[in-house]
């Protein structure tokens, strides 16, 4: 396959970024999206360029690491995997490819495709945990918690933090991962006695991360590669309501 | 230097409760003045850190990811061994601690497995109390599985995905420390170096990967939790970032790493592609319940697999194996494989590949009986090859996994460096030769909620340090040792790129140090490595410049490690004359091609000590005792 690359280059946090172009022929449609940008940094490392910068690690969908705008969509084409997971067989010899980073003002670009996330941390470390000691728990079966309900919190737990809710909604708005946190916690019975002051602290930092509000289009949904519901958001607004009467 | 491995005396079941009994205890207002330094945010490091940060102490972690949460335990599939005895199906202690020497093939220490299993149960209990949504049972307790050939019911999951529940459950437990002011944090760091003042332990140079600083840090211990060392083969089911450079670099400080041999291949891997394959993917063993392995019985044949009828078909793991058939250990299905395909049995476009094959399950039992029941692995497959397993046999190949050796601790997880702890997969204690299904995510946590905590306070109180200080001349020369590298690295500006060179040495380790070694190979790999690495140095570009935010220098700092790390694997693998685990010398081996041991002369732990580049390292060992369990040969006929 032969296919031409609009990538998004950025020198760092505060320059100018643009986008530049690239030519790939042989390109193979068993290659994985990221294997074919190794490829581009393979030729422009032997020419002694500069590689292009993008974040990847265990490229099997689950470490949350990669995340890149694809021809206008987070993570690419497919519905339901990250972009680790995308194939050059869901696009066609002759293509142009248009590949920026997420674009959100809370996930800054640190270089080319590579942004900073460092916010969702700070969401997490504002209240999204529960407060258990080492070696205080008690026996693990003397909590139990219906399988309907575990269930209903794993799929929020499955959220692995990429950030493609963010990236995809036009108000950048990060309640869909606020939402899978509060919902997983606050479903267990585990959570139940830091409920409220964990949502009030998670969303007041979000807030102040400069996240913008829900306005309810579902592109988080659309989006997301663990397919993690909005009704999770709507948990998480009850959630909220209730720890603020 | 005698290697002393500290374990307490006593019986068995006791040695654990005596030893924390007698360990010296930190007084909680001086806690707070001593400071350790965290290497890796992993299962290990992160439970670890926030652990001691529990305790009071003061605490610095460092990764190389954007977020703790991106470690590599985030993508164990499988589970978590405990031995609760839920399915009251007669697990105990003892029946974990004795299924994890055997498995291990009899070359880990009694005292440290032990100790392993009995602290597994509280694991469960932490994870739990913290939210980690395990699977469970209508009446809302907790589900098990047997996994990986266990007769009983100990693992303990959440779907496919119980390491990203367990590490993000450790994730929120350190968080919460650092929002508690108890840990400082620092993202994107790499350790390059560790510093060693009078024979101690006492900081760590890293390189900041956003502006490309070399940063130094100063505490009163280190704790290295940074993981295993499969990607010295290239192609692994590991990340692509996983790297040994922490614990190579600690070696070459002198802490001795110990078995560097034994490294695990998992059996059912998505085949290699073509050249440009980056990683392997693995899929969950539990295929091999239901699917049938087989190759034409005839060399090369390139037909549909739908068109070979079945007395052209090889099933050679049934026929090898009338009682244990498709389900033989990891390492036997492993070699198996590699076999037929060395022999042209292999099939698909490379012929490095077996059918995995689920037309007669789907037969017996319906489509959706196995599309309930494996339907994410197949997608998973599709995903990654195009096709569709529902109507094709599935093709697999093995591929390296995890790696058991590891840097040498002794039963306080302490290395041969005094100050200096190892946790998880990056040391080498409690598997052995060989690591059983659900064991990694189990130890990892084992050593960082319940032994650091306790192990590391004796050190503190005993070694009487004087405050850290980096002003020290010694973090000046690891500085300036780790720039002069980085920039030696920038400057060669030659023409094969750090990738092409890294893929070439995973080929002589997979090809001479693979799954199935004998000497004549791995003596070519001990001069074909030191070659590629000189090479490398006079060879290789890295482009961009080292101060800025650059991928290169990183790969590069790495591969420079590989190059020096997969020739001490091959010193290791030629030394130890014997089959065990997942090390197999083709020259050891019974006269049904099983691993064949030799407890008279290899009972020992093999620690090599570091003496210079190119120069044969120094082998000390570690005999192992066995008072309960008394080695016998593995048979799966």
């Amino acid at each position: 396959m032969r296919i031409t690359l609009k990538i998004w280059r950025q020198k760092d946090r505060n320059s100018e970024g643009r986008l530049v172009a690239y030519e790939l022929s042989n390109v193979s449609p068993d290659m994985s999206f990221l294997e074919m940008l190794d490829m581009l940094n393979l030729g422009l490392a032997r020419k002694g360029e500069d590689t292009v910068a993008f974040d990847h690690d265990c490229r099997e969908g689950i470490c949350g690491s990669c995340g890149l705008y694809i021809n206008g969509r987070a993570h690419g084409p497919l519905g339901g995997v990250a972009t680790c997971q995308l194939h050059m067989r869901s696009f066609r010899d002759g293509d142009t490819i248009v590949v920026e980073p997420w674009r959100a003002r809370p996930f800054p670009v640190i270089k080319d495709l590579v942004v900073d996330r460092s916010t969702f941390d700070r969401i997490i470390t504002a209240g999204g945990f529960i407060s258990v000691r080492t070696g205080g728990a008690p026996d693990a079966n003397t909590i139990p918690v219906p399988k309907p309900v575990a269930e209903e919190a794993f799929e929020a737990a499955a959220c692995i933090g990429c950030g493609a809710c963010v990236a995809a909604c036009k108000n950048a708005s990060a309640m869909l991962f606020v939402a899978a946190k509060v919902s997983q916690l606050a479903l267990l019975p585990q959570g139940h006695a830091e409920r409220k002051e964990r949502v009030l602290k998670m969303v007041a930092q979000m807030d102040s991360e400069g996240f913008g509000y829900c306005s309810n289009t579902y592109a988080c949904e659309a989006e997301c590669p663990k397919q993690i519901s909005v009704s999770y958001i709507a948990r998480l607004n009850r959630e909220y309501l209730r720890a603020k009467l | 230097m005698v290697l002393d491995a500290k374990i307490p005396d006593g019986a068995l079941e006791k040695k654990w409760d005596n030893h924390r009994f007698h360990l010296n205890l930190v007084n909680p207002a001086n806690k707070r003045k001593c400071h350790v330094i965290v290497v890796g945010t992993g299962l290990a490091g992160a439970s670890a850190a926030a652990s001691l940060a529990e305790l009071g102490y003061q605490i610095t972690s460092l990764c190389y990811h954007e977020s703790p949460r991106r470690a590599h335990s985030i993508a164990a599939q499988g589970g978590i061994n405990a031995p609760k005895n839920y399915a009251n199906d007669g697990d105990s202690i003892y029946r974990l601690f004795y299924d994890t020497i055997k498995g291990g093939d009899y070359r880990a220490r009694e005292a440290n497995v032990y100790r392993l299993a009995q602290v597994s149960g509280c694991i469960i209990d932490q994870c739990v109390a913290q939210g980690v949504p395990f699977a469970r049972e209508y009446g809302g307790l907790l589900n098990t599985r047997s996994f990986g050939g266990a007769q009983v019911s100990r693992t303990f999951y959440a779907r496919g995905q119980t390491g990203q529940q367990l590490l993000l459950g450790a994730y929120q437990a350190l968080c919460r420390q650092i929002g508690a002011g108890k840990v400082r944090f620092h993202d994107r760091r790499e350790m390059l170096d560790v510093v060693v003042i009078d024979g101690r332990a006492r900081g760590i140079v890293a390189r900041n990967l956003i502006d490309g600083k070399i940063e130094i840090y100063a505490g009163d211990a280190v704790i290295l939790a940074t993981g295993g060392y499969g990607n010295v083969f290239y192609l692994s089911t590991n990340a692509k970032l996983s790297n040994a450079t922490a614990i190579w670099r600690a070696y070459k400080r002198g802490a001795f790493f110990a078995n560097p041999c034994f490294t695990q291949i998992h059996p059912t891997c998505i085949p290699v592609s073509s050249e440009h394959q980056s990683k392997l993917t693995l899929m969950s063993e539990s295929l091999r319940n239901d699917g049938r392995i087989w190759v034409p019985k005839k060399r090369g044949d390139k037909r549909n697999p739908r068109d070979i009828p079945e007395n052209e078909r090889d099933y050679y793991l049934e026929r090898l194996y009338p009682s244990f058939g498709n389900l033989v250990p990891r390492d036997v299905a492993s070699r198996r494989a590699k076999e037929m395909c060395d022999d042209g049995y292999g099939v698909g476009p490379t012929g490095l590949a077996v059918y995995l094959d689920f037309a007669d399950a789907i037969k017996n039992n319906g489509k959706e009986w196995v599309e309930e029941k494996y339907g994410n692995l197949f997608d998973m497959y599709r995903q990654i090859t195009g096709e569709n397993a529902y109507e094709v046999p599935m093709r697999i190949y093995p591929a390296v996994h995890y790696t058991m050796g590891g840097l040498w601790v002794d039963y306080n997880l302490m290395s041969t460096i005094p100050g200096l702890f190892v946790l998880g997969e990056a040391n080498f204690s409690d598997h052995g030769a060989n690591r059983l299904g659900a064991s990694a995510l189990m130890q990892g946590l084992a050593d960082g909620y319940f032994i650091i905590p306790y192990t590391i306070g004796d050190y503190l109180v005993t070694a009487r340090l004087k405050a850290a200080d980096t002003s020290h001349a010694a973090f000046k020369d690891a500085q300036r040792c780790v720039e002069n590298v980085t920039q030696k690295l920038l400057s060669a500006r030659g023409k094969e790129t750090v990738d092409e060179f890294h893929r070439r040495l995973g080929k002589i380790m997979w090809d001479h140090v693979g799954m199935a070694r004998n000497a004549a190979g791995l003596k070519k790999a001990l001069e074909m490595i030191p070659t590629l690495r000189e090479e490398f140095w006079r060879n290789v570009v890295v482009p961009g410049s080292a101060g800025d935010f650059n991928q290169e220098p990183e790969k590069a700092h790495r591969v420079a490690d590989f190059l020096e790390l997969g020739e001490l694997i091959a010193y290791d693998a030629l030394h130890r004359e014997e089959s065990c685990g997942g090390h197999f010398r083709e020259e050891h081996q019974t006269e049904e091609n099983e691993a064949k041991r030799d407890d008279e002369n290899f009972s020992y732990v093999a620690a090599w000590e570091f003496k210079e580049v190119g120069g044969r390292p120094a082998l000390h060992k570690e005999p192992l005792v066995f008072e309960y369990v008394k080695p016998s040969q593995r048979s799966y006929k």
